[in-house]
C-alpha cells in the first residue's frame, strides 16, 4: 500500500426525484486495499458503486481517480473514449448476475480474450494462452475455454466473470455482491480465490455486500450505510467486534451463528 | 412525358428514375457525406420503393440518384444477370428512366449488385451499388444501436475480432466466408455487404466508386476510388480467399468465383462462373471448359 488514494470520492449525492439513493458520501481508497460497502437492502449501496464506477450520474460532488501516469483526474472531466478505455483496461466490475458481466453466447475463451483484443491484442494463439493461463488461475479446467457460460454452473460463471476482468491486471475492481446467489460452500471457495488474487496482484477492490461474513473475510476497511449515508467507516475488525453505531451493533448481532 | 397517349388512355409517367427530385436531392447528400467519411454509414430518409423490402430497395434507391440519362445500367443478382432480381431492376430503370442497359461489366457506367463483384476490373468512369440487408458490422454481437454507435465513434473494434476468435476456436480457421468484415482507409470497420469473401480484395484500392444502400435499415455508406480497404485477421490467422479446385467447368476460367450446380440427385455436380458476363465473354473468346457445349452447338 501507498499514502497516494488511488480513488477519492467527495461528497457524493444521488437524488432519484425526491427520493434519496445515497447523501453526502466521502471515501478514499488505496491501491492494495478492499474495501466493503455493507449495509441493509435499500441502504444505497448499489447507487454508491454505480457512482463510484461512473455508471451513475452523481446529482452532487466529484470522483477522482489517480490514472497509471499519477495524475489525479476528475472522472467526469473525462472524455469517454478516454473512461471507457480506463474501464477496459485499468478497472473490473464484477456483477451479481454472472449474465450481465459475460457474453452467455461466446465461448469461456472469448469472454476471457475480449478485453485483450479491446486493447489491441491480434496473434490468437497468444489469447488463447493467456486465455487457458487465467482460466487455470480461477480454476476452470482448461478443456472447457470452448463451451459458452451457459454450460457452466453459477460458481464456474462467476469465477469466468472475475478472469475476464482481471486478464488486463486492473488495479482497482468493483464487486457487487459477487458471492450472491451461491450456496454456501461454493461461497467459500470463491471467496478463497478472491483473496488469494486479491493480494497476489495488489489489487484494490471495493466490494458491496450484504452479507458481513463476506466482509470480515475479505476487506481490509469497512464502510456502513443506512439510509443513502455513510454511518460508520473504519477497520473491518474493529466495526464487526466493536461496532460504535446502534445500527451497525444492530447489524452485527443479527448474524445468525452457525 | 406523354401526358396524353394515344387512343384516350392516360399514361403512366414517373419523374426519371422514379424518385422525385427532392428525395434525390437527400440521397445525393447522404452519398457525399458518405463518400467523405469512407466506411461510416449515413443515415437517410429511405422511402417505400415499389418492391419488397429485401429485394434491393437501398440499392434501386443509391441508384435512382446517382443515373443519369446518358448511363449505361447493369444490375447484378448474385454473379447473374438473368434471374429475377437482376431482371426486375434493368426493366424498372429502363421503364422509369429510360437509360440504356447491358449486361456487360465493361460498358456499364452504374452497375447495382446484389452479393458479387464482377470478375471484369472495375475502371475510375464506373460508380459500384450494393444491396445490403444488414449495414451494421456488429450487429450480431451487440443488439444495441445507440452502443454500436458508441463503438463506430471511439474506434473500439475488439468485439469483431471476438466474433473471430470464436470462428477460430470453433472450426479451426476463420469460417467466415461472407460479409467478411473490412476496415476502411485505417478507420470504420465496414460490412461490405453479404459478398463472398473471395471478392474482398477486390474492394481494396479499386479505380470505381463504391456505393452501399441499405434500405430497411436506412444506411447509406461509401468506399471512395483507390481507398485501402483491409479485411481483418489475425497475425497468425491471416485473412484467406476461397480457392477452388477446378477451373469453370463451362469456361475453363481459374481464378474466379465458382457456384456449385447439382445436375442430378447422384452426386452430379458441376462448377460454373458466378458471375454470367464474364463466362459467357470468355466462352465467346472460345475458351472451353470440360462440360460446355461443343463449338457450333451453343445453347
Amino acid at each position: 500500500m501507498t499514502d497516494q488514494p488511488l480513488l477519492i470520492a467527495d461528497g457524493l449525492s444521488k437524488n432519484y426525484g425526491t427520493r434519496i439513493g445515497c447523501r453526502d458520501v466521502s471515501l478514499e481508497v488505496y491501491p492494495g486495499e478492499v474495501l466493503a460497502v455493507v449495509g441493509e437492502s435499500g441502504s444505497g449501496k448499489s447507487t454508491l458503486l454505480g457512482l463510484l464506477s461512473t455508471e451513475l450520474e452523481p446529482s452532487a460532488g466529484r470522483v477522482a481517480y489517480r490514472l497509471r501516469d499519477g495524475r489525479v483526474a476528475d472522472l467526469a472531466s473525462l472524455g469517454a473514449a478516454e473512461k471507457r478505455l480506463l474501464m477496459r483496461t485499468d478497472w473490473g466490475f464484477v456483477r451479481q448476475n454472472p449474465a450481465d458481466g459475460l457474453r452467455m453466447a461466446v465461448s469461456a475463451g472469448g469472454n476471457v480474450g475480449e478485453r485483450l483484443m479491446a486493447v489491441g491484442w491480434r496473434h490468437y494463439g497468444n489469447i488463447r494462452d493467456e486465455a487457458l493461463d487465467w482460466l487455470a488461475k480461477v480454476e476452470i479446467a482448461g478443456d472447457r475455454i470452448d463451451d459458452d457460460p451457459r454450460a457452466f454452473s453459477g460458481g464456474m460463471r462467476q469465477r469466468l466473470q472475475i478472469a475476464r476482468n482481471l486478464v488486463t491486471r486492473p488495479r482497482l475492481v468493483f464487486m457487487d455482491e459477487p458471492t450472491g446467489g451461491l450456496d454456501v460452500s461454493v461461497q467459500a471457495r470463491l471467496l478463497d480465490l478472491i483473496r488469494g488474487l486479491v493480494a497476489e496482484l495488489g489489487l484494490a477492490v471495493i466490494i458491496v455486500t450484504h452479507d458481513l461474513a463476506v466482509a470480515r473475510l475479505l476487506s481490509h476497511r469497512m464502510v456502513v450505510m443506512r439510509h443513502g449515508r455513510v454511518i460508520e467507516t473504519g477497520i473491518t475488525d474493529q466495526v464487526l467486534d466493536d461496532p460504535r453505531e446502534p445500527y451497525t451493533q444492530l447489524l452485527v448481532s443479527s448474524v445468525l451463528a452457525a | 412525358m406523354n401526358a396524353h397517349a394515344v387512343g384516350g388512355m392516360p399514361e403512366i409517367t414517373y419523374n426519371f428514375a422514379y424518385l422525385d427530385e427532392q428525395t434525390k436531392r437527400m440521397i445525393r447528400r447522404a452519398i457525399l457525406k458518405a463518400i467523405a467519411v469512407p466506411g461510416y454509414q449515413v443515415p437517410f430518409a429511405a422511402r417505400e420503393m415499389p418492391m419488397p423490402y429485401g429485394w434491393g430497395t437501398g440499392g434501386v434507391q443509391v441508384t435512382a440518384a446517382v443515373l443519369g440519362p446518358d448511363d449505361v445500367l447493369k444490375v447484378i443478382d448474385q454473379g447473374a444477370d438473368d434471374t429475377t432480381n437482376a431482371v426486375a431492376i434493368r426493366g424498372f430503370f429502363e421503364k422509369t428512366a429510360r437509360v440504356a442497359t447491358t449486361t456487360s461489366a465493361r460498358e456499364a457506367t452504374v452497375i447495382q449488385t446484389r452479393h458479387r463483384i464482377p470478375e471484369t476490373p472495375l475502371s475510375e468512369n464506373q460508380i459500384l451499388i450494393y444491396q445490403v440487408p444488414i449495414p451494421e458490422p456488429l450487429r450480431f454481437l451487440e443488439p444495441r444501436e445507440t452502443e454500436t454507435r458508441q463503438l463506430h465513434a471511439l474506434a473500439e473494434y475488439g468485439l469483431m475480432h471476438v466474433k473471430l476468435y470464436e470462428d477460430i476456436a470453433r472450426h479451426g480457421h476463420i469460417a467466415t466466408t461472407y460479409a467478411y468484415p473490412v476496415e476502411v482507409a485505417g478507420r470504420y470497420v465496414m460490412d461490405p455487404s453479404p459478398i463472398p469473401k473471395f471478392d474482398n480484395p477486390k474492394l481494396d484500392n479499386c479505380p470505381a466508386l463504391q456505393l452501399f444502400g441499405a434500405g430497411r435499415e436506412k444506411r447509406i455508406y461509401a468506399i471512395p476510388p483507390y481507398t485501402k480497404v483491409r479485411s481483418l485477421d489475425f497475425e497468425d490467422h491471416p485473412f484467406k480467399v476461397q480457392r477452388f479446385a477446378k477451373p469453370c467447368a463451362l469456361c475453363a476460367a481459374t481464378g474466379v468465383y465458382l457456384d456449385e450446380v447439382i445436375l442430378d440427385d447422384k452426386g452430379g455436380r458441376m462448377f460454373v462462373c458466378s458471375d454470367t458476363d464474364y463466362c459467357n465473354g470468355r466462352q465467346e473468346a472460345g475458351h472451353r471448359g470440360e462440360m460446355a457445349a461443343p463449338v457450333g452447338e451453343g445453347a
